[in-house]
C-alpha cells in the first residue's frame, strides 16, 4: 500500500474542483434583475397561514400575499379601504356593514366575495391559533361567531358584542389574522377538518401582490409576483428571502451586492456601512418598547417621590446613543410612536441632583433595587448603565441575571423586585398596550391576571382602569385620542413603570433599491410590492 | 465424524467474531442509553420551563395547566424517562417548538448539509495533513518542519469564528474567488427546488445527478471556503499527530534494517513506516471527523450553511429544547457510530487487534 499516489490524485482532484468552482463565482452577476433578494432572520416563522402567523417574519410574508377588508397605508399609516369599498356602523353601535369591492379576484382566479370574507374571519376564530384572541375581543368565539358574522350579496355584516369604538374594530381588522383567504381553494385542501391550515403553511390563497412559491423553514421563502394585482402589478417579479441570521455575514453580502436588502444588521454594522456609497440605510421604528417595572409588593415602589427619583436617574439619550447605538430611540410613554394617541414628548432626562433630592424627600434610607435582567448583551449593558446612574443618585442596584423564560415565570408570579423588560403591541390599536399597562381589574394574588402587566407588578391603577376601558368604547376618534393621551400622562407620572425606549429598525439597502417599507410600529409587516431596483 | 462437525460448529474464529459483535452491540446500547440519560437530565435541569417556552408571555393559567398535563410533566421522573427512551427508540424525537414539525424530519433535512461539508473538510484535512506531517517527521528541526508545526499551531489556536470571517472577507469580499455564504448564489438557490430532485439532500451529489453542472460549479464555489476552513482545523491536528507517530516509527529498528538493506528512503517512509503509522492515525482521523460533524456550529453560522450545527444553535437561542436535544442525540449517535467504525478499521489494519 502506498499513500503517495492516492494523496497526489486526491490533491489534484481538490485543486481542479477549486479552480472549476471559483471561475464562475468570480463572473457571477449580482442579484437577478427581476428579483428582490432579502437577507433576514426568518427562524421565527411558525406558519404562513394568516390565521396562525403571528411572528414578525411570517407577518411580513402574509402582508404581501393577502389583503384585509381595511388596510393601513404603508406610508401615511392611515386607514384605507382594502377589499372592502366602504363600511358603515349602525346606530346600535354593534352592527357593521362592509360593502365589498367588485371585480377583484384571488390568485386562483376565483372572484372575491363577501362569503370569502365571512369564511376567513370565522375560520380564524374557529382555528383558534395564537392571534385568534384579536378577534375574540369582539365577542367572536367558536360558539358564537357563526351567528355574528354573515354575508349577503356584496355585503359582509359583522355584529360585535359591545358598542366598541369603531376605530378599535377597524384597526384590528388590519392585523394579519383578519386577512381574507379564498374559501373555494382553502376548503378544497381541508384535511381532517383543519380548514386548510396545514396546506396554507406552505401555500397561499389570497389577493396579495405576490403568491407563495416556496417556503423552507430556516432556509428561505420565494414569492412570485401575481399579475393583475388590484393595486397594480408589483415591480419585482420575485422576492427571495434568505435566512441569514449572522449580521456580519449579511453585511458582507450586502456590500458585495449578493443581496439587495439586509434586515438583521446590528448597530455596529450600520455604523460600518456609513461610508459605503453603494448602500443606504433606511430608518424606521418598530413597535417594541423597553421598560423598567417595579413590583409594588415592595412598599418602596408605592412611594411617589422614590418612583419619581428613579425616573430622573435614567440616562435615556445616553444609552440610546452609545450602548444601543441607534437600535432604539428614547420613548417615555407606553404607546409606541405611530399609534393613535401616542405621546412622543420626552419629559424626563438624566438629572442626578434632582434624583438625589427626590430620594431624600422620599424618606427611604439607602434604597436598594434588585433588578432582574435576562442574559443578553444589550440588556446587560442597559442594566449596568442603570446600576451606574442609580448608584450616583444614591440607589443601590443589584443585578439578578438569568435566562429569559425563567425570569418571565418569576415576573408572571409577581416574584421579582424590579425587572427590565420589553413589550411588543399585539395589534394595531392603542388598546393593545393601554389594557395591559394601565388596567388591572383585580389586584389580588388569586386573580392571576398574568395578562396584565399592571397586575404582574401588583399595581392598582385606580381610575386608569375605568378610563382605559372607556377609551376602547369611545366612538369619536378625536375624543378617543385625547383619552389615551390623558391615560398615558397619568401613567407616566404615577405608575411603577419607567418607559425608556422604542425599538428602531435599521435596514441596509443597495442604493438602487427604492420604496421598500418595513411597516413602522403600527403596520406589523413589510411591503414588498412597491419596491423597485 | 461427529467430532469433526463439532469442531466446525465451534470454529474459534467464528465464535470470537460473534462474541466481539455481541460485545460491541451491547456496549453500543449502553453508551446510547447513557447518552439518552444525559440529554434527559439536561432537559430537566436547564432553567427553561418547556411550557413557558411553548406558550410564551401571553399564556393563561388554564393553558399552562393543560399543556403541563399534555407534556406529561406531572408524571414521576422515572416514568418520564421511560416514555422518553421509548419514543426515541421509535424514532420520535419530539416536535420542534419553533416550527411545530417533528424534529427527526427536520434533522433529516439538515444533517446531509453538515455531512457533505464535514466530509469535504476531512478529505482536505487528510490530503494535506498526512503528507505535511510526514514531511516534518522526516527532517525534524528543519525549516520545513518548523513551517508545518507553525501552520499547525495556527490552526490549533485560531478561533474558527475569526478564521471564517477573515476567510470570507478576503476570498469572497476582496478577491471574489469564491461564492459567499449559503450553499448557492441566490439565482441558483431560487431555482434549486424546482430543478434538482432531492435524492441525498447533498447539494454536490444531487446537482450532479440532475446534470445541473452550472449549479454544481456554483455549489463548489460556495462549499470550498467553509470546507477548507474545516479542513485546515483538522489538518492542524492530523499533521501534528502524523508527525509524532512517524518520528516514533522512524526510530524503530526495522526502519534502520530497511535502510541498511538499501531500500529507497521514499519507500522506507511511505510504505514501511506508513503502514504502522496508519493504525493509530485512523483513530485520529475518525475523531477529527466526528469533531467536524458536531463542531461545525460556528462555521455553519458564519457561512449561513443550513446544517445540523446551525439548526442546534438557532434552536438553542430560542430555547427550543426538543430540537436541541434531538440534535444532540443525533450528534452523539454519529459520534458513537464513527468510533465503532474506527475500531473496526483498526482491527482490519492491525492484525494484533483482531
Amino acid at each position: 500500500m502506498s499513500f503517495l499516489p492516492f494523496a497526489r490524485k486526491a490533491g489534484a482532484v481538490t485543486l481542479a474542483a477549486l479552480l472549476l468552482g471559483t471561475a464562475p463565482a468570480a463572473l457571477m452577476a449580482a442579484t437577478p434583475a427581476d428579483t428582490l433578494v432579502i437577507a433576514a432572520a426568518i427562524d421565527d416563522i411558525v406558519s404562513l397561514d394568516p390565521a396562525e402567523a403571528y411572528e414578525f417574519s411570517g407577518l411580513d410574508v402574509v402582508n404581501n400575499t393577502y389583503d384585509s377588508l381595511v388596510e393601513m397605508d404603508p406610508i401615511s399609516l392611515q386607514l384605507m379601504p382594502g377589499l372592502a369599498e366602504s363600511w358603515t356602523v349602525a346606530d346600535d353601535g354593534v352592527t357593521y356593514s362592509f360593502k365589498m369591492k367588485s371585480g377583484l379576484t384571488f390568485s386562483s382566479g376565483n372572484p372575491v366575495r363577501a362569503e370569502d370574507a365571512a369564511y376567513s374571519l370565522i375560520r380564524a376564530v374557529k382555528l383558534n391559533k395564537t392571534p385568534a384572541f384579536i378577534l375574540n375581543q369582539f365577542g367572536w368565539t367558536a360558539e358564537t361567531v357563526d351567528k355574528m358574522i354573515s354575508a349577503k350579496d356584496d355585503t359582509l355584516t359583522l355584529v360585535v358584542s359591545k358598542p366598541f369604538a369603531p376605530t378599535f374594530l377597524y384597526n384590528c381588522l388590519t392585523s394579519g389574522v383578519a386577512n381574507i383567504v379564498d374559501e373555494v381553494t382553502v376548503a378544497a385542501h381541508d384535511v381532517g377538518g383543519d380548514m386548510g391550515n396545514e396546506w396554507l403553511k406552505n401555500n397561499s390563497a389570497g389577493t396579495g401582490a405576490y403568491t407563495l412559491k416556496s417556503f423552507k423553514p430556516n432556509e428561505g421563502i420565494i414569492l412570485e409576483m401575481r399579475p393583475g394585482y388590484w393595486r397594480g402589478d408589483a415591480k419585482m417579479k420575485n422576492v427571495f428571502i434568505q435566512h441569514i441570521p449572522e449580521a456580519a455575514t449579511e453585511r458582507l453580502q450586502l456590500e458585495k451586492g449578493d443581496v439587495d436588502i439586509a434586515r438583521a444588521l446590528t448597530p455596529t454594522d450600520i455604523a460600518g456601512l456609513a461610508d459605503n456609497k453603494d448602500v443606504t440605510i433606511a430608518q424606521d421604528v418598530g413597535g417594541q418598547v423597553y421598560y423598567l417595572a417595579f413590583n409594588q409588593k415592595n412598599p418602596n415602589y408605592t412611594n411617589a417621590k422614590f418612583l419619581d427619583a428613579m425616573r430622573w436617574a435614567v440616562d435615556y439619550q445616553g444609552m440610546a446613543d452609545t450602548i444601543m447605538k441607534g437600535a432604539v430611540i428614547p420613548h417615555q410613554s407606553f404607546l409606541p410612536q405611530g399609534y393613535l394617541g401616542a405621546l412622543d414628548d420626552l419629559p424626563y432626562h438624566l438629572d442626578i441632583e434632582k434624583a438625589k433630592a427626590l430620594v431624600a424627600e422620599s424618606g427611604i434610607k439607602d434604597p436598594k433595587v434588585t433588578l432582574s435582567v435576562r442574559n443578553a448583551a444589550d440588556r446587560m449593558d442597559v442594566a449596568q448603565s442603570i446600576q451606574n446612574t442609580f448608584g450616583q443618585a444614591g440607589i443601590t442596584v443589584e443585578l439578578k441575571v438569568g435566562e429569559g423564560a425563567e425570569q418571565l415565570k418569576d415576573y408572571r408570579a409577581r416574584l421579582h423586585d424590579a425587572t427590565l423588560q420589553t413589550w411588543g403591541p399585539d395589534y394595531p390599536d392603542p388598546n393593545t398596550n393601554s389594557s395591559t399597562f394601565a388596567e388591572n381589574p383585580d389586584n389580588s394574588d388569586e386573580a392571576k391576571n398574568t395578562g396584565y402587566l399592571a397586575w404582574r407588578n401588583a399595581y392598582d391603577p385606580g381610575a386608569l382602569t375605568a378610563q382605559s376601558q372607556a377609551a376602547v368604547m369611545e366612538r369619536d376618534p378625536d375624543k378617543r385620542k385625547a383619552l389615551y393621551e390623558e391615560i398615558e400622562k397619568t401613567h407616566q407620572e404615577t405608575a411603577p413603570f419607567i418607559l425608556m425606549f422604542q425599538q428602531a429598525r435599521n435596514t441596509g439597502l443597495r442604493s438602487n433599491v427604492k420604496d421598500f417599507y418595513t411597516g413602522g410600529a403600527v403596520d406589523l409587516g413589510a411591503s414588498y410590492w412597491l419596491a423597485t431596483k | 465424524m461427529a467430532a469433526i462437525s463439532d469442531t466446525t460448529a465451534h470454529d474459534p474464529a467464528a465464535v470470537r467474531f460473534a462474541k466481539q459483535t455481541a460485545n460491541t452491540l451491547f456496549s453500543l446500547l449502553i453508551t446510547f442509553l447513557g447518552l439518552l440519560a444525559v440529554t434527559f437530565v439536561i432537559a430537566r435541569v436547564v432553567p427553561i420551563d418547556p411550557v413557558m417556552a411553548i406558550l410564551g408571555e401571553r399564556a393563561s393559567a388554564q393553558q399552562i395547566a393543560d399543556l403541563t398535563q399534555k407534556l406529561g410533566l406531572n408524571d414521576p421522573i422515572w416514568q418520564q424517562f421511560l416514555i422518553y427512551v421509548n419514543s426515541v427508540f421509535h424514532g420520535d424525537l419530539g416536535v420542534s417548538i419553533r416550527t411545530r414539525d417533528p424534529v427527526l424530519g427536520e434533522i433529516a433535512r439538515y444533517f446531509p448539509a453538515t455531512l457533505e461539508l464535514s466530509t469535504l473538510g476531512i478529505l482536505i484535512g487528510i490530503v494535506i495533513g498526512v503528507p505535511a506531517g510526514v514531511l516534518g517527521a522526516t527532517k525534524p528541526g528543519s525549516l520545513r518542519d518548523q513551517a508545518v508545526r507553525l501552520i499547525g499551531l495556527m490552526g490549533y489556536s485560531m478561533p474558527v469564528f475569526w478564521l471564517g470571517l477573515m476567510g470570507l472577507l478576503l476570498f469572497y469580499g476582496h478577491l471574489g474567488w469564491v461564492g459567499g455564504p449559503g450553499r448557492l448564489d441566490s439565482t441558483y438557490d431560487m431555482m434549486y427546488d424546482f430543478k434538482v430532485p432531492a435524492v441525498t439532500h447533498m447539494i454536490l451529489i444531487d446537482t450532479a445527478l440532475a446534470g445541473e453542472w452550472d449549479m454544481f460549479r456554483n455549489a463548489i464555489s460556495h462549499i470550498i471556503l467553509p470546507a477548507s476552513i474545516l479542513g485546515y482545523l483538522s489538518m492542524a491536528y492530523i499533521s501534528r499527530m502524523t508527525r509524532s507517530f512517524m518520528m516514533n516509527e522512524l526510530g524503530q529498528e526495522y526502519i534502520t534494517t530497511a535502510r541498511v538493506k538499501g531500500m529507497p528512503e521514499r519507500r522506507v517512509v511511505w510504505v514501511h513506516a506508513m503502514r504502522n503509522v496508519a493504525v493509530p492515525l485512523i483513530t485520529v482521523i475518525a475523531l477529527s471527523y466526528a469533531n467536524l460533524l458536531e463542531g461545525a456550529v460556528l462555521t455553519e453560522t458564519i457561512f449561513a450553511w443550513p446544517g445540523l450545527g446551525r439548526y442546534i444553535t438557532d434552536a438553542l437561542l430560542v430555547a427550543d429544547m426538543p430540537a436541541v436535544l434531538g440534535g444532540t442525540i443525533v450528534v452523539g449517535a454519529v459520534y458513537i457510530g464513527i468510533n465503532m467504525f474506527s475500531d473496526f478499521l483498526y482491527r482490519l489494519a492491525d492484525p494484533r487487534a483482531r
